[in-house]
């Protein structure tokens, strides 16, 4: 493991692969600042103009979970091959913050450079002789632009996004017309940005041999692509695929989510009041209404709940009563979710859980990244209950899978929860251009209309039920004939209740054999081969990237494996079959107790003695050095 | 195991509603619970309650948490849509359920436990939100169901059918209620019908969150929260047997327009259930706070339309929601369409 990983994530060292010098293109930038101080969107500056120059790029916040003053860092890739995940080293470091100096030092690779403020760290006793040092002093520069302290902090970060953009090669016109669209309508702003970027470009452009010797070269790799994070893609999603009603709890790192949707809908779902009379009325029209202009009404509802437990009872109430609901939310709302996940599933009404997890157990920590909540989710509340889960890799599937969420869960009438994670759902990512295709239908499932209702002579809630298992529903309100008692205690297939033994079994095996059913509607797991490899590689969700790197760096180092990523449980035949196809399958994620491993075994016939493990759980986004070497040491190479 | 003593309703009534339904119309399946039950003297006088309010079964739905009260949605209104939740969470469910169609009329059957114990923080946000629902709390002062634990209206130093102590004071939803901003608070009892259902009625014509307190006595474990006298253990307690449940009749007494009246409550020990004064005004919070304090101090139990204020817009009309219920929007007037979705993301080029 790298010098700059080990400083941040105290693991044991493992042996590190073979140094690969940065090129052009091809690189690791990390800017070390502290949190407050608006380093975010100065980051995301930098990351956006390498986008716009064509070359795939990611940046990953390393966040403290703290408002103000402690550490932060934010690792930038550029790869023009599109890989993204983290590596592990750093070749130039932007050392923003004199607290954590000495420690971002000793991070940098041999060779590489570190970027840093001569205002701010002025007799640094510089302790390594095979990286470059840069001194630009950042903070005395933009002391001309600005006299407000606080403004200084943050023209002090687009400085830096100047100094480093002149060392990367990176198009000051492009960066230059990112700030314009930044602060439109804002010129004051925008000319001290300008000014700001300008005199860290010039400074670092007339004393530095510019650019270094790895840097941007404009491409075309990001052509038909977006940059974008998964929570606003999810709330994209739930736009598309009609969502009405959305409740939720704030909690980081799932916050954002809700954020997006609000503003979306703000945007697309208001439309032009009319009057029709409503049919019991709310009381005053309109008289406390804040935020939805004049004449105007909301296609939507969004309530923020007291607690996780009204959130999603609130989106089973909401489903139960035929609207498109869901909540957002991470491990710890999740828990207590629980129970009611589990009248979902046993009462057989739809909801849908977008779950950003993030590091447990308990509240562990907020800020940082896992994939530790797989089999809370899949058997979320006491009892035999399963649930339908998704994993998307990256926001493009968040987008795609919000939609997949909604149709499986009303056609099912079940819970689905989509695991994404803090790497996906807070780091932007560059991902193909989300596509609507505007013939899509959702798919409501079975609700009885009235006319279906007049057409039967009885209607019996949980009977007869269709090859999938799914007995059709009706919705509060629309006929007598449809009513029936939802319960979360014993029933029958008729909706009644029952202490009868067989005649609970029918309905729970029932439930078993529809949660099986649903495999066919849920996103099939991705499969590669490479030429007969004897040995299989099995991910999930965010680890995506960095495995699919380690492969390609194991073949190259003649150890040739195939790879699968689970995208849905439950499990796809393809999964079984790829267990049984190699003699040897290696499960990487992002956990301490190997959750996917454990459901493979349970839930895919998964032989243990033949399934290896490889768990990366220190809370920062698994790297690809981790993968690479926790597989050699699984094949005891 | 069906109950020996019915609630008072006629075998046949034929006089018909403004809708032309029978009283009949508005029942439910036989009653589970134990002969004599307040729940079911309450289920009784909501079906009249609903009758005369002309309400369309089906365009009513009945949510409840779970407890003994809890279980009486399903003994009324056979034809609306029913939902009994969990424990304590009908309050977060009754919300989504409005969220989704605000067109319907939404009745929630609590108890005193499922919703001042473990939902209580739900009850509290629900009336902040003035979702619109009639919120209906059995209040019993005890646990039914788990056979007799102190509930939360439990009355300070209150016996338990197993003899201990209760040593918390008691929550009183209507100050609760008074606290939070609600707009609709009344209590009444469920043994004096009469009394009840101009209520329940009120409650169920009310534009925001009714929330109804109603003393609905448990003859199994009985020992009442405004019980302010000591609690004698139950006969099943005096045979060391506890699974016998004795059939009692339903404890009734008649509020007077005056005054008030003493209760005696099955297991010993009474409530006294006072009728509000002439020159009551139920729009002045003030007023009404200083009365009920008064009376609570007091070991009165006052009953009657406590407080109400209209002006208050509900949780959609706050919100500005559409004025068609959210489920019946088409697809097409919710999905901003693939031209819609490339704009969008030019913001993240
Ligand atoms: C989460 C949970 N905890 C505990 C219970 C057990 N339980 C069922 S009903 C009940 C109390 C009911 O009391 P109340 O709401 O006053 O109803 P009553 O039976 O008195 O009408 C309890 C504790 C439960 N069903 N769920
Ligand atoms: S235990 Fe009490 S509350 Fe429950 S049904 Fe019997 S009398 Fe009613
Ligand atoms: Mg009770």
């Amino acid at each position: 493991m790298s010098a700059w990983a080990a400083s941040i994530d105290e693991r044991p060292a493992a042996p590190a692969p073979p140094e690969r010098a940065p090129g052009v293109n091809d690189f690791s930038c990390t800017i070390a600042t502290a949190n407050g101080t608006g380093s975010a969107s100065a980051n995301a500056l930098l990351v956006r103009a390498v986008f716009r120059m064509g070359v795939p790029v990611s940046g990953k916040n390393l966040l403290p979970s703290n408002i103000q003053g402690m550490p932060t860092w934010y690792e930038i890739r550029v790869n023009g091959d599109g890989h993204t995940a983290r590596t592990g080293r750093c070749h130039l470091m932007a050392a923003m913050n004199a607290q954590t100096f000495p420690q971002d030092v000793a991070a940098v690779a041999p060779g590489g450079y570190v970027l840093y403020d001569a205002t701010a760290v002025p007799s640094y006793r510089w302790e390594r002789d095979d990286v470059g040092f840069l001194g630009v002093p950042l903070s005395l520069l933009v002391g001309e632009v600005s006299e407000d302290p606080r403004q200084r902090v943050l023209l002090r970060n687009v400085a830096y996004v100047g100094a480093l953009s002149a060392l990367l090669a990176v198009d000051p016109t492009v960066v230059a017309a990112a700030l314009s669209e930044r602060f439109a309508g804002r010129p004051e702003l925008e000319q001290a940005n300008q000014r700001a970027f300008e005199l860290g470009f010039d400074h670092a452009e007339s004393r530095v041999d510019c650019p270094l010797p790895f840097h941007v070269a404009p491409a075309h790799g990001t052509a038909g692509a977006v940059l974008m994070d998964g929570n606003t893609s999810t709330a994209i999603g739930c736009l598309y695929a009609g969502a009405t009603v959305a409740a939720w709890y704030p909690i980081t790192p799932s916050t954002s989510v809700m954020d997006r949707f609000g503003e979306l809908c703000a945007r697309y779902r208001r439309v032009p009041d009319v009057q029709p009379a409503d049919a019991l009325g709310g009381g005053p029209a309109g008289a406390g209404d804040l935020d939805t202009p004049a004449g105007q009404r909301d296609n939507y509802l969004i309530v923020q709940a007291e607690d996780e437990l009204a959130a999603i009872g609130m989106v089973v109430g909401a489903n139960w009563n035929g609207a498109r609901a869901f909540t957002a939310t991470s491990g710890p709302g999740l828990s207590l979710m629980g129970e009611l996940l589990g009248l979902a599933y046993y009462a057989e009404i739809p909801a849908v859980v977008f779950d950003v997890q993030r590091s447990g157990p308990s509240t562990g920590m907020p800020t940082r990244t896992q994939q530790a909540d797989l089999l809370e989710a899949a058997y979320a509340s006491h009892g035999d209950t399963k649930h339908l889960l998704l994993f998307p890799a990256d926001p493009k599937e968040c987008f795609d899978f919000a939609v997949v969420a909604f149709d499986a869960a009303e056609r099912f009438q079940t819970p689905v929860l989509v695991l994404s994670d803090f790497d996906i759902g807070m780091n932007d990512w560059v991902v193909p251009r989300l596509q609507w295709d505007d013939r899509f239908q959702p798919d409501r499932g079975r609700v009885l209309s009235r006319g279906d209702l007049a057409s039967m002579e009885r209607y019996f809630r949980y009977a007869p039920w269709d090859d999938e298992h799914v007995a059709a529903r009706t919705l509060p309100g629309v006929d007598p004939k449809g009513a029936y008692f939802t319960r979360g205690s014993g029933h029958d297939s008729l909706g009644d209740y029952t202490e009868a033994p067989q005649r609970y079994q029918e309905v729970v095996d029932r439930l078993a054999a529809k949660h099986a059913a649903a495999t066919g509607h849920l996103p099939e797991p991705l499969v590669e081969h490479h030429g007969g490899a004897r040995v299989g590689v099995i991910t999930l969700g965010s680890a995506d990237a960095a495995v699919r790197e380690a492969v390609e760096e194991l073949a190259g180092r003649g150890v040739p494996v195939d790879y699968l990523r689970v995208r849905s449980f439950p499990f796809h035949a393809a999964v079984a079959d790829f267990l049984r196809a190699h003699d040897r399958c290696i499960v990487v994620e992002q956990n301490r107790d190997g959750q996917l491993r454990s459901l493979l075994v349970a839930e895919a016939a998964a032989a243990p003695d033949r399934l290896g493990s490889v768990r990366c759980y220190g809370g920062l986004p698994v790297t690809v050095p981790d993968v690479v070497d926790g597989i050699l040491l699984e094949l005891g190479r | 195991m069906p109950s020996i003593t019915k609630p008072l309703i006629p075998a046949v009534r034929r006089e018909r509603n403004a809708l032309g339904l029978t009283i009949r119309d508005y029942e439910g399946p036989m009653s589970t619970l134990c002969a004599g039950c307040g729940h079911d003297s309450t289920t009784a006088a909501l079906v009249q309650a609903l009758w005369q309010s002309n309400l369309e079964p089906h365009r009513v739905v009945k949510l409840s948490g779970i407890g003994c009260s809890s279980k009486t949605p399903t003994y009324f209104l056979r034809s609306a849509h029913g939902f009994n939740s969990v424990h304590g969470r009908m309050a977060p469910i009754a919300t989504g359920a409005n969220a989704a169609n605000r067109d319907l009329l939404y009745l929630g059957i609590s108890g005193d436990g499922d919703a001042l114990s473990i939902g209580l923080g739900h009850l509290c946000h629900a009336v902040r939100r003035n979702v619109r629902m009639v919120y209906l709390i059995e209040n019993n002062g005890v646990y039914g169901l788990t056979k007799g634990q102190f509930s939360p209206t439990a009355d300070l130093g209150s016996l338990s059918h197993r003899g201990e102590h209760n040593l918390v004071p008691p929550i009183d939803p209507m100050l609760l209620g008074l606290s939070l901003g609600a707009t609709f608070l009344a209590r009444g009892f469920s043994g004096d019908k009469a009394h009840l259902v101009p209520i329940l009625e009120a409650a169920l014509a009310h534009r925001g969150f009714a929330l109804v307190d109603v003393i609905s006595p448990c003859v199994q474990f009985n020992n009442h929260a405004a019980s302010t006298k000591s609690y004698a253990a139950t006969r099943a307690h005096e045979l060391h047997v506890t699974d016998l449940a004795v059939p009692h009749a339903p404890v009734t007494a008649t509020i007077p327009t005056e005054g008030a009246v003493d209760v005696p409550m099955p297991g010993g020990g009474s409530v006294r259930l006072r009728a509000l004064p002439a020159d009551y005004d139920p729009t002045d919070r003030r007023s009404v706070s200083a009365f009920l304090h008064e009376h609570a101090g007091r070991g009165e139990v006052p009953t009657g339309l406590l407080f109400l204020d209209e002006s208050v817009p509900d949780m959609h009309e706050r919100s500005g929601s559409s004025r068609v219920p959210l489920n019946q929007l088409a697809f097409d007037e919710l999905c901003p369409g693939a031209d819609a979705l490339d704009a969008l993301q030019a913001a993240y080029r």
